[in-house]
């Protein structure tokens, strides 16, 4: 099947990189590049061909095979317009990375192995709808993670992937707890989402389940307090392994939140609603003051991502439409963003000024010297701040009108925490790209004349992704559109919790 | 395509054709933009010219579905509003480009075609997000035009700019996506027949009257956001406060751009968005939002008073000729029962404002381009004196300038100020008494800069101090034709804004 297709892609092209003998290990990257385009194919394909005309159904692409008979677990595998939008955007994600990484020298072979283990766990995670299968690929992208950051990152690595990780694993036990205690409660017969949502929990399981499984989740997701692992992992990581924490595994967080924990615990979600949108509200408002407080380019970006992610979830418990699917598509939004300044941070700037601190790169004229790389973080930079025109817009804007109808009095602090994301984005913009340069002329001797040009694999992976946020800002209906209908679902039905208004 | 589309991409089209031109070709790049721009003034006055005033409404509309699940569409139509503007737009531009000179590099000039763009895109849109996407996305290059001048001020003064006006937008995006939900639409049009229907506040009250902050709260919830995102464009004292800063840190050229249309598109806000929506709670609120005005025009006369720094005299100058806009809005939101030859001659003399302004601030900041590129820079009032002798022509054409600006009948900046005054003493009297003040300190610090710089001894610094060139004065000649064209004849653009459409 298409679906499957796309990570058995990923994982063949990671096989293929191990076999490969050590004098064409160089070619890795080729291989890495097939495999990751071969699968944004195969994601491309399903989500073209998803059938959106009224009587269709809202699941498509139903592969189920019995796998452990006894304990009722199944290979099961479909899409809604939810689960396409974000393989698209996986696909997306994974050339990119795999162009930011052309450079990577040290260990090619397992580098490439280890980042299409990961793109692979992915897609399997957006098209699982039996809880096992989906438990499976969600620890299959956390182990690679580690190794990834302790070994070819930069800043702190060990530390920052030992904490990555530490918290990764405890969100997975709190998971694994819930959904054995799930698997318990519910008869024992099936791990099948489908089978498992039409069943009524009592209200009492659901009141401490809810929470917990939520929690586990959202910890991966970055929600304020347990966010901390992601600014100092972002910052460790190699560019591309950034580039995918903030553009895909972070979504693996919200999206199994949603689809998982609020359709499997609906009450539980009622009791604990205002919680999490509080929680969501902080991410925030605290991911864009602290990121306004940063020295360090890539912590800025980093703290970014806790305070777009603080959007996802806001979006998510709105608990109607407009703020479902604004959530879905800030996911998007936030993936090609995020990873797009992740990109100039990692690659195209620290690779050749070996600093990340704002007020030396300001001394660098990097407006002058690496003029494509202060195009594409100005761009990146404007779309972040959510400007109309880019992806990010559409779906704040979304999101803030879900608000409106569910939450008003979260407008303002919601408010504020935009304004203070473009305060921070345009001052790490100014900084260390437009900074004056107060003492006489530079020094040409020492700054910009010895940077290696920016690579055509960089311009054309940059030029990919702001295409794909431009693109979905200017024409959304096209996202829109299947993420919309998959909210009318049966699964989703418990959810929206719209009053009929005319 | 439609004739508006077109219009829109025009200057895009010049900017990415810039874009592509290879590095340090300014001369090209600047002899391109100028060729664009002008293309772009003989489509806007063909378009003008073809806008069938005898039907008057909206017409050249375009409407597209763009995202139905959220009633977003492409909407687009001009009326004589719309046409207005864009003449100014077409106008001003190719005016602050000519006055930058071979100053002017070619990233700037692709960021001015940008600009050019977002401007006419957001005088032209009439869904509330299509015009909220160009109305924001102006800052971007406006942002990096004010930094342009360089140095830690003009960044520090260009990053005030953008947030503080994003801050603005984002209360009344906030605003406007209550009214969404309450109605269903972004359709400018559709919302002004609500809102003069009244049904448009009911349709809040109905939709959000459980939230508690009582019925009628909401309304002046969704008022106050919107104003205020306005309020800070225009800009309405005391939400001024970025404005000194970012027109005189700006390079002169620039400054004319800001002054002469960006102001514009706040004011153009408050016809096309806020009066129209609201005429109930506009009347309701007359009283303090003329003191605001008031408040506007006296307090930015007396700051200017203050200045020693010609471009912050002018800035405050600035203000205060926008306050006068702002006096004839309210007034004649204030009395709807009024004499309609008072509201017509109010809203005609805001209109006529609009425009002259436009042309009299950008032609004052383009002199003082001309000044500091003699004076290395300087341009402080004291800096100065008896400039006459040496340059008889640059001081003749600005005196120009500045009495039009000062308001002396004949030139065109008395026509909007004396028929916002005729409407506004008949509409609401205390309000043009009040204002009188300001328009009598306007004189002062007017006569003030033509008697510091022109008159007295002349200092020995400046005994060479060069005349305009040819080049300078075929660049301000049109400016200053104008000057002269619509104080003798302001029928000329009365005739066209004869009957906008949002007139009840």
């Amino acid at each position: 099947m298409i679906l499957n297709a796309t990570f058995l892609s990923a994982f063949l092209g990671a096989a293929l990189v191990l076999l490969l003998p050590e004098r064409f290990a160089r070619a890795s990257r080729w291989i890495a590049l097939l495999a990751a385009m071969a699968g944004f194919g195969f994601a491309l394909k399903a989500f073209a061909g998803y059938d959106q005309s009224a009587g269709a159904p809202h699941f498509q692409y139903a592969t189920q095979i019995p796998w452990v008979r006894a304990l009722g677990i199944s290979f099961f595998t479909q899409a809604d317009g939810i689960s396409l939008v974000l393989m698209v955007l996986t696909g997306i994600t994974a050339i990119a990375g795999v162009l930011f990484s052309w450079n990577v020298t040290q260990r090619p072979r397992a580098f490439f192995a280890f980042f299409l283990t990961i793109i692979g766990g992915v897609y399997g995670v957006f098209q699982s709808f039996d809880l096992f299968l989906l438990f499976v690929f969600y620890e299959i992208v956390i182990v690679p993670k580690y190794f990834l950051i302790a070994a070819w990152g930069s800043t702190n690595r060990e530390y920052g992937a030992m904490k990555l990780t530490v918290f990764s694993v405890a969100g997975s036990a709190l998971v694994l707890l819930v959904l054995a205690a799930t698997y318990a409660v519910s008869g024992g017969q099936s791990f099948d989402l489908m089978v498992l949502t039409t069943l009524a929990f009592p209200a009492s399981f659901q009141a401490w389940a809810f929470p917990v499984l939520f929690l586990g989740f959202a910890v991966l997701a970055g929600i304020w307090p347990f966010h901390v692992w992601a600014p100092t992992g972002h910052v460790a990581a190699p560019t591309a392994v950034s580039m995918l924490l903030a553009g895909v595994v972070m979504k693996l967080g919200s999206y199994s939140a949603l689809r998982v924990a609020m359709t499997l615990f609906p009450q539980g979600l009622d009791q604990w609603r205002m919680v999490v949108a509080v929680l969501a509200t902080i991410s925030i408002l605290y991911g864009a003051l602290v990121a306004l407080a940063q020295k360090d380019l890539k912590f800025v970006v980093g703290y970014s991502s806790v305070n777009h992610m603080g959007f996802v979830l806001l979006g998510l418990v709105t608990l109607n439409t407009v703020g479902l699917s604004g959530a879905v598509l800030q996911m998007f939004s936030h993936g090609i963003i995020g990873g797009l300044l992740f990109a100039v941070v990692g690659r195209m700037i620290y690779d050749r000024t070996h600093t990340r601190d704002i007020a030396t790169l300001g001394t660098m004229e990097l407006s002058k010297a690496l003029p494509f790389a202060a195009f594409t973080f100005t761009v990146a930079s404007v779309a972040s701040m959510g400007l109309p025109g880019f992806s990010g817009f559409i779906s704040e804007f979304t999101i803030l009108t879900g608000t409106w109808k569910s939450f008003p009095i979260l407008l303002i602090p919601a408010g504020i925490g935009v304004v203070v994301t473009v305060a921070f984005t345009l001052r790490a913009l100014q900084r260390s790209f437009f900074a004056p340069q107060e003492s006489g002329p530079p020094d040409r001797s020492t700054h910009h004349e010895d940077f290696e040009p920016i690579t055509f694999p960089e311009r054309l992976g940059a030029c990919l992704l702001i295409l794909a946020t431009l693109g979905v800002g200017l024409y959304p209906k096209v996202l829109l559109d299947p993420i919309v209908r998959s909210f009318d679902s049966p699964l989703m039905h418990q959810l929206i919790r719209e009053v009929a208004s005319k | 395509m439609s004739a508006l589309t077109f219009l829109t991409l025009l200057p895009l089209v010049g900017a990415v054709l810039i874009a592509v031109l290879p590095p340090r070709q300014s001369g090209l790049a600047r002899a391109l933009g100028l060729g664009f721009m002008l293309s772009v003034l003989l489509c806007s006055v063909v378009l003008a010219l073809n806008y069938d005033r005898a039907v008057g409404g909206i017409q050249f509309s375009e409407r597209h579905e763009w995202i139905p699940s959220l009633g977003i569409q492409y909407f687009l139509g001009v009326d004589s509003l719309s046409i207005l503007l864009l003449l100014l737009t077409a106008i001003v531009t190719p005016f602050a480009l000519m006055a930058a000179g071979p100053s002017a590099a070619k990233v700037n000039v692709l960021l001015v075609l940008l600009l050019q763009a977002a401007l006419i895109g957001s005088f032209t849109a009439l869904n509330f997000i299509h015009w909220f996407l160009f109305y924001e996305l102006s800052l971007v290059p406006a942002f990096f035009l004010v930094r342009s001048a360089g140095g830690k001020p003009a960044a520090v003064a260009a990053f005030r700019f953008f947030v503080y006006t994003l801050l603005g937008g984002l209360a009344m995006l906030i605003a406007f996506l209550a009214i969404q939900l309450a109605t269903g639409s972004f359709d400018l049009v559709h919302l002004a027949k609500l809102g003069r229907s009244g049904a448009l506040e009911a349709l809040l009250i109905t939709r959000f009257g459980a939230l508690g902050i009582g019925s009628c709260g909401i309304g002046l919830l969704v008022f106050c956001g919107i104003f205020l995102g306005l309020a800070v464009k225009v800009p309405v004292v005391p939400f001024h406060t970025w404005l000194p800063d970012a027109y005189s840190e700006a390079p002169s050229p620039v400054s004319m751009l800001l002054t002469g249309l960006m102001s514009k598109m706040g004011v153009y806000g408050l016809l096309r968005l806020l009066l129209p929506l609201f005429p109930a709670r506009m009347q309701e609120l007359a009283t303090p939002l003329l003191w605001l005005a008031l408040i506007t025009i006296i307090f930015s006369a007396v700051a200017a008073l203050a200045q020693t720094d010609i471009k912050r005299l002018l800035a405050y100058s600035s203000v205060n000729h926008l306050g006068y806009c702002l006096l004839g809005i309210f007034a004649f939101a204030a009395a709807p029962g009024g004499l309609p030859n008072d509201r017509a001659a109010a809203m005609d003399g805001v209109l006529l404002q609009i425009f002259n302004h436009g042309i009299t601030a950008s032609a004052l900041f383009c002199f003082v381009a001309f000044i500091e590129r003699r004076s290395g820079g300087l341009r402080g009032l004291a800096d100065f004196g008896g400039l006459r002798a040496p340059a008889p022509v640059l001081a003749g054409l600005m005196g120009i300038a500045i009495f039009s600006s000062l308001g002396l009948p004949g030139l065109n900046g008395f026509v909007g100020e004396f028929l916002i005054f005729k409407g506004t003493f008949g509409l609401v009297w205390w309000g043009a008494m009040f204002a009188a003040i300001g328009l009598f300190v306007t004189a002062v610090f007017l006569l003030n800069l033509i008697q510091k710089v022109f008159t007295g001894p002349l200092p020995a610094r400046w005994e060479k101090f060069p005349d305009m060139t040819a080049a300078e004065i075929l660049t301000v000649a049109p400016a200053i034709a104008l000057i002269f064209v619509l104080g003798i004849f302001p029928q000329v653009l009365i005739a066209l804004i004869n009957k906008p459409v949002f007139l009840p």
